[in-house]
């Protein structure tokens, strides 16, 4: 079914500005309101319009965040973690690892030993570019990882 | 200046709400706006930038059959065509002044590595980069 130009403006308008303030708290009823569509409506279109569930982008734009900031700036972690929108160090952990394979502290240290080049893209390009691209929900990716882990037999530590 | 590029063209779902935002909003002017039959030719100008004109087309007939011009005119309302950018010598100010006249931010203006830089939209859903170069030491000592 399509969607119609003025929908797809609207539910544009609710992911705009889940980018401008990604840390903030953006339930349904929230995000609906901003396109002004009904709560039961909004998570199903915001999918048709955009690929993937509304919480999903969320988070895809915490951690985003999360890894700009860990790569540019000497904050602690901790502080990275309640500033990019999260309530508990360990939740940002999890997440974090669930999303990029990798504990916050390992990809500072690896960011920061890489060159690059990024000097001469613009910052909103490149952080587009190093979005994670989440095809599946966390939970699944977790679920199925385990399983992997679980079908190999294998002893390593995480 | 004979060579280079003349006119760029962004797909707009109304050329008169385009119109209107900007001109009124963004304080461009209109270079060419022309008509034949239904095709509407629209291009506006900055200011101070008399050699290239944007153009503000509306995606349809003659050019577009009416699948194409939907799905145009979907791309659009998503924000999935190309930012564009808007140079500045005053990012701040130029945000105050346009948020007063109702244009839509999508991000209020930022420090960022020596450049301060906003987002805003055109009612269509285009977006807009608002940059403001920094060029000497002394002046990108700003706050956070």
């Amino acid at each position: 079914m399509n969607q119609s130009p003025e929908l797809l403006r609207r539910l544009l308008r609710a992911k705009d500005r889940m980018d401008g303030a990604s840390h903030e708290e953006w339930p349904v009823r929230r995000l609906a309101h901003v396109s002004s569509v009904s709560p039961a409506h909004f998570a199903r279109s915001f999918k048709q319009a955009f690929g993937v569930p509304p919480h999903r982008y969320l988070l895809t734009r915490r951690i985003e965040r999360a890894v700009a900031l860990l790569r540019d700036t000497d904050l602690p972690i901790t502080d990275i973690a309640f500033q990019t929108g999260w309530k508990s160090l360990g939740t940002f952990g999890r997440i974090f690892r669930d999303i990029t394979g990798e504990n916050p502290g390992n990809l500072r240290t690896r960011e920061r030993s890489a060159p690059h080049g990024r000097r001469h893209m613009p910052e909103c390009i490149v952080r587009a570019a190093h979005r994670p691209d989440l095809k599946t929900a966390v939970s699944e990716k977790r679920r199925r990882m385990t399983a992997e882990r679980m079908e190999n037999q294998s002893t390593e530590v995480l | 200046m004979t060579q280079g590029i003349d006119v760029v063209g962004v797909y707009v779902r109304d050329q008169d709400e385009a119109l209107a935002f900007y001109v009124e909003k963004l304080g461009f002017r209109v270079h060419t706006d022309v008509r034949n039959g239904d095709y509407r030719w629209l291009t506006v100008q900055h200011p101070e930038q008399p050699s290239f004109q944007l153009g503000l087309f509306k995606p349809g007939p003659p050019v577009h059959d009416a699948a194409t011009a939907q799905a145009l005119h979907e791309v659009v309302a998503k924000g999935a065509m190309p930012s564009l950018v808007l140079a500045v010598d005053n990012c701040r100010a130029a945000y105050e002044r346009l948020n007063a006249r109702g244009v839509e931010f999508t991000q209020e203006p930022v420090d960022r590595y020596g450049a301060v830089d906003a987002g805003f939209r055109d009612p269509s859903g285009n977006g807009w980069k608002m940059i403001e170069a920094r060029p000497t030491k002394s002046q990108s000592r700003g706050a956070q």
